[in-house]
């Protein structure tokens, strides 16, 4: 029993991990290194140059600077507007409530496909073709309708007593919202972020249809470019991918530490 | 980090949204003026567009054209009589179903795993990082990781020869007899780990009461896992695998990245199809009459993922 447990784990663990740790491998690698036959574990030739020439390379680094601010853009613009939804489905009964929810979780379910066409001629027509406020816009349907489900949720757990409080003390419910729910929200909110983020920083679709020149392309499609055109240079496109999912992995150590065990039972039994 | 982020709040904040607030009544327009953003961004970009790719679906020439005629329905009759949308149509249900399938089945061996008491403290933490790793990178990284893997010349064609499973050198994405299974096969890689975070977390809130009367009344470790493990783990299984379902139709960017939907069309996906008509063959009104049939497939998903909510309830 001891040993088939164990023989399943590491079974497991080769599956899932053995293609990222290749991935990292190959990035350290030289390029005709990589089809070596047989093929090396470690690399003889290790080296960071895949990584430096990504780096010293300004339209590569482009790539990196548009993705981070498109993301934290779309992950700022949907907590704000996330938080006050949230407020006012879980603090307010009112006509087309259950409605609006419906709609709001049906959202998720919208193609990206059937949107894309009309957002295509909508975004030319509105002169934002090839512009960051194209993607930040676009991005914000997916994200909003999960981000305004969570928040409501979050608010749900938080007493009412609380908003009380405040107006007794004469404050009106924008304050109960952003001075007291608010700032108790942060693991709420830290979650909804990073997951947010994480929508819009692997988004591919938007980014290829509505950005056309190489200085607006976010990093997916970095990703994409570099595999076209300097047909295969194996290692540099492993190095960009490691790079393109740093902040991912970052993310997920730093999350893991914080919000695994408390809050995971607990959204789940909520 | 998984079940915090993207599958606890899928199955229980439903419930959140729902739930009736004890707020004030008087103030009746408070409540929407906290709404409007929402409103105003889900107006000009869900309910216009919708909208819109409707209206382009009946119309011809749209977008290039300033003067669109109106057609009927004769672009839905020109993607329904079109042979090459039913290869999309089956490769799609296959893609779908084959990675839901998969995705089940290995997210509850996975979540199984890691929920066995004999994992120590230590143990744990690392098999479930481990488990997780497909799930954190994204899929045109997964494309391009899996084009250099799955290479004629790549380690996967030169471990099966070596262990004698092969006799010569597979091209797995650009032989159209494969080329579908190979990019199932990926589909599957990067989309398990979201079942595993669900169905673990499931498996934690079963209660051990449950388990301990079965054993008293003598049932075996099978009998358990479909006596209890399942019918506890229900509710969870039907949304995680409706949301996959919806999710899966919908895959774009992995088929783009591996194979274009070739070779010749034997991974063309409804979006991948679509996405043709419509930027490479600049057939908008066509384009959008298929873009039309996938919302309304989606859109009866949808029903069934909302209505599985609502009874969970």
């Amino acid at each position: 029993m001891q040993a088939g447990l164990l023989f399943a784990l590491l079974a497991g663990a080769l599956f899932a991990a053995f293609p990222v740790f290749w991935m990292g491998t190959s990035s350290f690698k030289t390029n005709p290194e990589i089809f070596e036959l047989p093929p090396r574990v470690i690399t003889e030739h290790f080296s960071f140059d895949a990584y430096w020439s990504i780096l010293s390379n300004p339209v590569e680094v482009r790539f990196f600077v548009n993705s981070y601010i498109v993301a934290l853009s779309v992950t700022v613009l949907t907590l704000v507007v996330a938080i006050q939804a949230g407020y006012a489905f879980s603090r307010f009964q009112f006509p087309f409530k259950r409605t609006l929810n419906i709609v709001i979780v049906s959202v998720q379910a919208v193609p990206p496909i059937t949107l894309l066409i009309p957002y295509f001629g909508l975004i030319v027509s509105l002169g934002l073709y090839n512009t960051y406020p194209a993607l930040i816009l676009t991005y914000m349907v997916f994200t909003l309708s999960y981000a305004i489900i969570m928040m409501t949720g979050y608010f749900n757990t938080l007493p009412r007593e609380l908003d009380e409080a405040v107006k007794v003390d004469g404050g009106g419910p924008m304050m109960a919202l952003w001075r007291i729910l608010v700032p108790l929200s942060v693991p709420g909110l830290v979650s909804v972020g990073i997951y947010t983020f994480m929508i819009a920083w692997n988004e591919y679709l938007f980014a290829l249809t509505l950005t056309r020149t190489e200085d607006m392309r976010t990093v997916p499609i970095g990703i994409q470019l570099l595999m076209g055109q300097h047909s295969y240079r194996w290692n540099e496109m492993m190095a960009m991918s490691i790079l393109g999912s740093l902040p991912v992995l970052v993310l997920f150590l730093v999350f893991q530490r914080y919000f695994i065990g408390g809050l995971t039972t607990g959204a789940v039994k909520n | 980090m998984l079940n915090v982020v993207e599958a606890a709040p899928r199955q229980t904040l439903w419930r959140g949204l729902t739930r009736r607030a004890v707020g004030p009544t008087g103030r009746r327009l408070e409540p929407y003026a906290f709404l409007s953003p929402t409103l105003v961004i889900l107006l000009i970009l869900m309910l216009y567009p919708i909208g819109a790719v409707i209206r382009y679906s009946v119309m011809n020439n749209v977008i290039l054209e300033k003067a669109p005629v109106f057609v009927g329905v004769a672009n839905y009759v020109g993607i329904l009589t079109s042979p090459d949308f039913w290869v999309a149509v089956r490769n799609t249900s296959f893609f779908t179903a084959v990675s839901v399938l998969a995705h089940l089945v290995l997210g509850m061996v996975f979540a199984l795993l890691l929920n066995n008491s004999l994992l120590g403290p230590l143990a744990k933490p690392v098999f479930r990082a481990l488990f997780i790793l497909p799930w954190l990178f994204t899929v045109a990284v997964i494309a391009v990781l899996w084009r250099l893997l799955l290479n004629p010349n790549g380690v996967i064609n030169y471990v099966l020869q070596g262990a004698g499973l092969m006799d010569s050198k597979v091209e797995w994405l650009a032989n159209p007899s494969i080329a579908l299974y190979a990019v199932t096969f990926i589909n599957i890689w990067s989309g398990y780990p979201f079942y595993m975070m669900s169905l673990l977390a499931g498996l934690q809130g079963i209660s051990s009461d449950l388990y301990e009367a079965a054993r008293v009344d003598g049932a075996g470790g099978l009998q358990r896992f479909t006596h209890i493990t399942i019918p506890q783990l229900r509710p969870i299984i039907v949304s995680i695998a409706l949301l996959d379902v919806i999710f899966t139709t919908q895959q774009f960017a992995l088929i783009w990245l591996t194979t274009g939907g070739g070779p010749i069309n034997v991974t063309e996906m409804l979006s991948t199809f679509t996405y043709k008509l419509a930027f490479n063959q600049y057939e908008f009104s066509v384009a959008s009459a298929s873009a039309v049939i996938i919302f309304v497939l989606s859109m009866v998903l949808a029903f069934f993922y909302v209505r599985s909510q609502r009874m969970a309830d």
